[in-house]
């Protein structure tokens, strides 16, 4: 009885066990093929970036195969980082990117901390708020700013358009809610026991988050510090509102302004402009993605 | 006898904890305090201030010296571009989030269906197009639909097909700058719905098994109703976003051809900091707020469900 029972179960096991695996073969070898059309959708802009800016502007224009490098050469990389504008775009847009990160995260630490943890009146509606001011766009806010520089100035003289540097009072409308909502979210992951046990032994708020939150904390704070970072690098439209000369463009409003001129197109410059601009983001990608995915998905997923 | 000083000293130092921690917890909210000023200034100045100085600037002169009551919005209702501009909007947004979602869904699941140690690979292929910043990659986009030099172009001649006028022709133009976002943002779709997918439990879809249900029972009822909340709040959020969207139009078609391709945040840059009209453009980019609104209700009704379950 109990020997007729233990052969049956292996057979039928196996019986099931092999019309599931050809089902799954199947499916694997379809997910396959589909994520190899989507892999070359999703990858030919980049990497016609890619084959563009090896080309010469006369291998450009010649009714040749464009998907096809036939002369590749390097002298569109060389004139872009031998031009010094080109390298101003650059310098601007990373002392600008770098400095946002550090006054977001200035902010934004603190600020999840002491709403993680800190149960004050108001804490809980101003944790929405935080998040509200997320959704809003920088759409609707780039025109009453623009006004509000322009009186700034009239009251106090200080000329804060076209000045790279209105981008560091801009920027973290864009970066700091968020960083503070990934932030609080991680935040609230943390033992309370943790910071009881610090602050019975004498630790100071301030010293429960620097030596014990923050440690703790780390991936989430890489994870702020890569959005804010990649999400300063890449905005568009206040840099193209705010600055207009050539000495206080960041990249991408750069690269567009100054390369495009007229009707005359260098694709071979400005592809190679674009690869040089992408660059930094997908470098950070490249060895941080899993922080980096982190962070995406910690924004709905969490809190 | 030492039992007693022994309990007697852990009575006196649980007091003199019980003093420290009251202590903390009555200096704790002026710290708190301290700490969320730098965010609450933040958001007051740079995000409330301008967004209700936006209502009181849409309801001045062109020349901002005269209060003018709601005779922007008027003049903006006579305007056939502005009409345009709503449908657009709201045409653009709709079917970019539509396929993004759609895309994303089945680019999850083929992730999902391949071996464990083959996905991190492609994964991080398949998120490229979100890494690059989008003024960059439309740049490659709009090289990819120029008029003379077309890549697409060369393909479809080699098939014999005639070449498009991929920008130059209205509904072709308003079908590039939908593609070019739905290549930006399905890769997001992708990764939340991936990351939905692996939290759905192995047991759940064994036990489907067991119950004989076939591939789209599976589907209806266990996986989206499993990843229901994450589907509806990603769509929310990427509606938001794209509805506000700039960068792409912007770059690929300015608007163009005869303002055909503008939504309201391309249409309010170039009528108030281009046009010089600053009234006029944040009336159009005031349009936005009912759908931006709509959208935070629902996402903030989600939180606040979510929190409750907690």
């Amino acid at each position: 009885m109990t020997a007729t029972a233990t052969s049956s179960v292996p057979s039928s096991a196996k019986k099931g066990y092999g019309s599931m695996s050809r089902d799954r073969q199947w499916a694997l070898r379809w997910s396959y093929f589909f994520l190899v059309l989507f892999v070359i959708f999703f990858l030919t802009p980049p990497l016609y970036m890619l084959i563009t800016s090896l080309k010469t502007s006369q291998e450009i224009s010649a009714i040749t195969n464009p998907w096809w490098v036939f002369n590749p050469t390097l002298d569109n990389y060389k004139e872009l980082l031998g031009s010094g504008t080109f390298l101003t775009f650059f310098r601007n847009s990373a002392v600008v990117s770098i400095s946002v990160v550090i006054i977001t995260m200035l902010i934004a630490v603190p600020s999840a901390f002491a709403l993680s943890r800190m149960r004050f009146w108001g804490s809980g509606a101003l944790a929405t708020g935080v998040f509200l001011t997320y959704l809003i766009p920088e759409t609707l806010l780039f025109i009453p700013l623009f006004k509000m520089m322009a009186v700034f100035n009239e009251y106090t003289g200080i000329e804060l358009i076209n000045r790279w540097w209105v981008l560091l009072i801009l920027y973290p409308t864009l970066t700091v809610p968020f960083c503070t909502w990934i932030m609080i979210g991680y935040f609230a992951s943390i033992p309370k026991e943790l910071d009881e046990a610090a602050l019975i032994d004498g630790a100071t708020w301030m010293q429960t988050l620097t030596k014990i939150f923050i440690p703790v904390a780390l991936p989430g704070i890489i994870a702020a510090t890569i959005f804010a970072f990649t999400v300063s690098w890449a905005q568009f439209l206040y840099p193209l509102a705010f600055t207009t000369s050539e000495s206080q463009l960041v990249l991408p409003v750069g690269i567009i302004t100054t390369l495009i001129k007229g009707d005359v197109f260098n694709w071979g410059q400005i592809m190679t402009g674009a690869l040089l601009g992408a660059a930094p983001p997908l470098i950070i990608y490249a060895f941080l993605m899993d922080y980096y995915i982190a962070g995406l998905t910690a924004g709905a997923t969490k809190g | 006898m030492v039992d007693a000083t022994i309990k007697n000293e852990g009575s006196v130092m649980r007091a003199d904890r019980r003093n420290s921690l009251q202590k903390a917890w009555q200096r704790k909210s002026t710290i708190a305090f301290l700490m969320t000023l730098p965010l609450i200034l933040l958001i007051l100045v740079l995000v409330i201030y301008p967004a209700l100085y936006a209502v009181h600037l849409a309801m001045l002169n062109k020349s901002m010296q005269r209060f003018v009551g709601l005779s922007n919005f008027s003049f903006l209702f006579t305007r056939e571009t502005f009409w345009m501009v709503v449908w657009q909007s709201c045409i653009f947004a709709l079917t970019a989030v539509f396929f993004k979602a759609i895309i994303g869904f089945f680019v999850a699941h083929f992730v999902h269906n391949i071996p464990d140690k083959g996905q991190r690979k492609w994964r991080g292929m398949l998120l490229i197009p979100w890494v690059i910043p989008p003024a960059m990659s439309t740049l490659a986009w709009l090289w990819l639909f120029d008029p003379s030099y077309s890549a697409f172009n060369w393909i479809l001649e080699h098939f014999g097909i005639a070449g498009i006028p991929w920008l130059g022709d209205e509904h072709w133009a308003r079908f590039c700058v939908i593609l070019v976002n739905v290549w930006i943002g399905a890769p997001f779709f992708m990764i939340m719905y991936l990351a939905s997918l692996k939290s759905v439990p192995e047991q759940l879809y064994e036990a489907a098994k067991i119950d004989g249900a076939n591939w789209w029972q599976t589907m209806r009822f266990v996986t989206l109703p499993m990843m229901r909340n994450i589907i509806m709040i990603t769509a929310l959020f990427s509606t938001i976003v794209t509805f506000a969207n700039f960068d792409i139009v912007r770059v690929l078609t300015r608007g163009d051809p005869l303002d055909q391709t503008h939504v309201f945040a391309t249409w309010a840059f170039r009528l108030g900091i281009e046009g010089g009209d600053i009234p006029l453009g944040a009336s159009v980019s005031l349009f936005m707020v009912p759908i931006l609104t709509i959208g935070a209700i629902f996402i903030l009704r989600d939180i606040v469900k979510r929190g409750n379950e907690a």
